[in-house]
Order: C-alpha cells, then sequence, then structure tokens
C-alpha cells in the first residue's frame, strides 16, 4: 500500500520526486485521484501557507511546494478530466501593460496551479484587450493582476476600464497585487480584491469561487 | 589596507538619490527600460546625474541597473549591452568631472535559479560581460545592488570582484514582519556571512523599506561582516494621490536618520526610490550638523 501520509509530506516538504513516485503507486492501487488531492495534497498546501505566513517559510520553499504539487497533479489531472471533474477555477494571470517584471507574477502563478487551478498566464507588458481576448476565450472566472511599479499602477485601472466598456466586467472576479499595490488602492480602481502575498492571493481566489459556487 | 578606506576614513559618504523616478520626470514612459536611455537620452541621464553631483553627492551611481544581457534581451536589446553599460559609466563620469566617484550598477536579472528559469552558466555570463564594460569605461568601483537571492548575488559578486574593482554588494530586505529578509529569505547576517566569504569589500541593504528600518539592518550587517556598509533607503512608502504614487517622507525626515546610521557602522548613505536632489542636500546638512 502506498503510504498516503508521505505523499503529504513530500508536498510539504517540496520534494517532487517523492510526490510523484507516490502518486503513480496509488494510482496503480486504484485510489481515487480526487481524494489524493482533497484529503492530501490540498491540506498540504495549506500547511506551506500557513508556515509562509509565520515566516517559517520563504518564496524558496513556496516554489519547491508548488513544484511537487504540480508535478503530482499532471499525473491526476488527466484522469479528473476523463471523469468530468473540473478545475477549482480558471484563473487569466499578467503583469499589466508598461510593467516587465514577472517574479512576483510566476510565483502567484505557480501558487495558484498548486492550489488546484487552472492558470492561464499571458506574461508581462500586457494590454487590455489581450486579458479580454484570455477571458472570452477561456471562460476565465478570475483575473489576477500584477504590479511592480508605482508607474505602472495606473494601467491596473485602465485593465478593469477596458474590461467594463468590453462589458465583460461583470463575468470576472479582478484580483490585484504587486509589491506597490495596497488594498486601498484596489479599492480605489474598483477590483475586487487584493492578495498581499502569493498565498493570500491563492485564498482570495478560492473565496471568488466559492462564493459563486456555494 | 581595506580598499575602500581611502574614500570612508573622514566619515560617511553621502551617495545619490533616485534614478528612475527622475527620469519619467523627464519622459521615460512605463514599459521602456531606463537603461536604453544610455543611447537615445544621454544628455537627460546627463542632467538626472549632474543634478546629483550639485546637491553635494560624492558618489554617483550609473544608469545601468537593468543592463545585463539577460534582461536586456527581455527588450529586445541584447547585442546593446556592452554600449549600454560604457555609455552609462562615461555619462556619470562626465557629470561627475572628478567631483564625485562613480560607481557602476548592477541590478538582478529577473530570473529566478531555482525554478530553471535561468541557468547558473547564463548568469555569470551576463554579469561578466557587463562587470567588464563597465570596469574598462572606467568606473571607481562596482555595486550589485537590490540582490534578494543569495546564489545570484554570489555569482554577481564573483564576476564583480574578477574586474579587479572594490565591490559593494547591497540587498532589498522587504520581506516579513520585521522587513528584515529577503523576498527568498535570506537575513542580514546570512548576507553579510556569504557576502564576506565571497571577499567583497562592503555590504549593504537598499530599496525595500523606508530609512527608519535600516538603523537595525544596518548594525545587523556591520556586526556580521566587519565590513563597511552601504545603506540606500527609500524615502517612506509609496501612498497613493491622484492617480499617481507618492512618497511620504520628507528630505528632513530622511537626512534626521544619517547619525544614527552613522553610528550603527554606516559608511555610505543615499536614497533609492521616492527620493530626489533635495534628500541628498538633506544628507550634506545633517551630516555637517554632526
Amino acid at each position: 500500500m502506498a503510504d498516503l501520509q508521505k505523499l503529504y509530506d513530500a508536498v510539504l516538504n517540496g520534494d517532487q520526486k517523492s510526490a510523484v513516485s507516490i502518486t503513480k503507486e496509488a494510482l496503480d492501487e486504484g485510489c481515487d485521484p480526487m481524494e489524493l488531492i482533497t484529503k492530501y495534497m490540498v491540506p498540504a498546501m495549506d500547511e506551506v501557507g500557513r508556515r509562509f505566513e509565520c515566516e517559517e517559510y520563504f518564496v524558496p520553499e513556496l516554489l519547491l511546494s508548488a513544484r511537487a504539487m504540480k508535478g503530482a497533479l499532471e499525473l491526476l489531472r488527466p484522469l479528473l478530466a476523463a471523469s468530468g471533474a473540473q478545475p477549482a477555477g480558471r484563473v487569466v494571470i499578467g503583469t499589466v501593460k508598461g510593467d516587465l517584471h514577472d517574479i512576483g507574477k510566476n510565483l502567484v502563478a505557480s501558487m495558484l496551479e498548486g492550489g488546484g487551478f487552472e492558470v492561464i498566464d499571458l506574461g508581462a507588458d500586457v494590454a487590455p484587450e489581450r486579458f479580454i481576448e484570455a477571458v472570452q476565450e477561456k471562460k476565465a472566472d478570475i483575473v489576477a493582476l500584477s504590479a511592480l511599479l508605482t508607474v505602472t499602477m495606473p494601467a491596473m485601472r485602465r485593465t478593469i476600464e477596458a474590461f467594463e466598456k468590453a462589458g465583460i466586467r461583470d463575468r470576472v472576479k479582478v484580483m490585484v497585487g504587486g509589491a506597490p499595490v495596497t488594498p486601498q488602492f484596489a479599492r480605489e480602481i474598483g477590483a475586487d480584491g487584493y492578495g498581499e502575498n502569493a498565498t493570500a492571493a491563492v485564498a482570495l481566489a478560492r473565496q471568488f469561487v466559492q462564493a459563486a459556487h456555494p | 589596507m581595506p580598499r575602500l578606506d581611502a574614500w570612508t576614513s573622514r566619515g560617511v559618504v553621502i551617495t545619490d538619490g533616485a534614478w528612475g523616478t527622475r527620469l519619467q520626470a523627464l519622459g521615460l514612459e512605463p514599459g521602456t527600460l531606463p537603461d536604453s536611455w544610455n543611447l537615445t537620452h544621454p544628455e537627460l541621464v546627463l542632467q538626472v546625474a549632474r543634478e546629483y553631483v550639485e546637491a553635494g553627492s560624492e558618489v554617483i551611481l550609473t544608469n545601468t541597473f537593468r543592463a545585463n544581457a539577460i534582461t536586456l534581451a527581455g527588450a529586445g536589446l541584447a547585442d546593446r549591452a556592452w554600449d549600454i553599460n560604457r555609455a552609462g559609466v562615461e555619462i556619470s563620469r562626465r557629470a561627475a568631472q572628478g567631483r564625485a566617484l562613480v560607481f557602476a550598477s548592477i541590478g538582478p536579472t529577473g530570473k529566478m535559479l531555482m525554478t530553471g528559469e535561468a541557468a547558473p552558466e547564463e548568469l555569470e555570463r551576463a554579469f561578466a560581460g557587463q562587470a567588464e564594460a563597465l570596469a574598462l569605461a572606467g568606473a571607481d568601483a562596482l555595486l550589485v545592488e537590490t540582490m534578494s537571492d543569495l546564489e545570484e548575488a554570489r555569482i554577481a559578486a564573483r564576476a564583480a570582484l574578477a574586474t579587479g574593482l572594490p565591490v559593494i554588494v547591497s540587498f532589498a530586505f522587504d520581506t516579513g514582519r520585521n522587513r528584515d529578509r529577503t523576498m527568498m529569505g535570506v537575513t542580514p547576517e546570512m548576507a553579510a556571512a556569504e557576502m564576506r566569504a565571497a571577499g567583497v569589500d562592503a555590504v549593504g541593504a537598499n530599496c525595500g523599506a523606508g530609512i527608519e528600518r535600516f538603523v537595525p539592518l544596518c548594525a545587523r550587517l556591520k556586526a556580521s561582516s566587519g565590513l563597511p556598509v552601504w545603506i540606500k533607503a527609500n524615502a517612506g512608502l509609496p501612498e497613493w494621490k491622484d492617480g499617481r504614487a507618492v512618497y511620504s517622507g520628507t528630505p528632513e525626515q530622511f537626512a534626521a536618520h544619517l547619525a544614527p546610521l552613522a553610528e550603527a557602522g554606516a559608511a555610505f548613505i543615499g536614497g533609492c526610490c521616492g527620493t530626489t536632489p533635495d534628500f541628498v542636500r538633506a544628507l550634506v546638512a545633517a551630516r555637517e550638523a554632526m
């Protein structure tokens, strides 16, 4: 029997190799993929998030855990899709126009994937029209906007305004983040939420999805 | 004798303030790499450098923070790395006219080693190329700044030291409840020990938080490294007013931290995001009053 507690440990410790091999073993033995995710992997990522909040974990540990989770999820996804199960939600993510920084955005994208979301990453310096296209094409639930520079923060506002003009504002939840972004700024520009860091962004995305499908 | 002593033995050296925000005020658009202006708008870059020399900066930096081949490649300028770095040093030297030293700026690549976004050899090549261009153009020292990953800092430090110039490595401590870790979780003690072992001439802290956070950071860097400390703090935290970012701190509030920083071991003091030539003038006045 696969020792599933070790799957939890592998995700928590960022050990991708073990996470993948235990998942394989468990699937061979006929374990339910959904159970692996909800009983072991998601609680492990929750614990990663808790340790990050307590400053026991920092960005490197987050990245390693997200990578371990992603490795295991890649094995499970085809099975879930075949059984008709949906991802936790679809998120279109990008750094706004004029801003070339992508470390923070990449980190949030990894953590969202680790949290079971399907992530459509548009990269950096993304024009509002590209966000709109992706939302329409991918039927996204959430748009995550990132900015590192104070001078590119107004592009967040312009992106949200473009959503209104395109008539898609009510179809998606918009969350914003990045070093200079504040909750007050998020409210001012009409975003639905602000994530202080990558784990807060995942919690926020989950709230959005749960509110939409209670 | 430690290589920076000739410059620091008479007390705290005042460096410069922010360049990016000054260049934006002169028309630099978001999304344009500031470093590209060394070739396209050298007279405006010179103007910013001159403003700092005239305000009393004894060390000015160069507009080369993002001029490593990896970051430049992202902006389609990979083949201009050599020219942009050389021009950056030449512009600052022209502004300094021997009245200020020119320390050439080397920033992070923006790629993460641990996720495999870039290989260590790529970073080595990028930093070595940049450091060599800056040294050949006549920089007095090299400043590796705003680092958050210890491995990237080590690679950059090694490349910079290979030029034979004095090297300062400065980290951005902007994470954690006390804002005393880098984004990658590095503490001042870890940074100081590693950089001392790497053989650099000074360690430092820049960007990150407002200046009040820098006094304990400075003391910790000093205690763990025994080296001169380089400090470049932000002008408080940005606040959002009428669609633009405004930094809350005044030059006088900023300069009030000069004496405590000097006491904590700072050898070089200047400003990062949100600071202007007025902040440099206030630092000079505060030093005279010491």
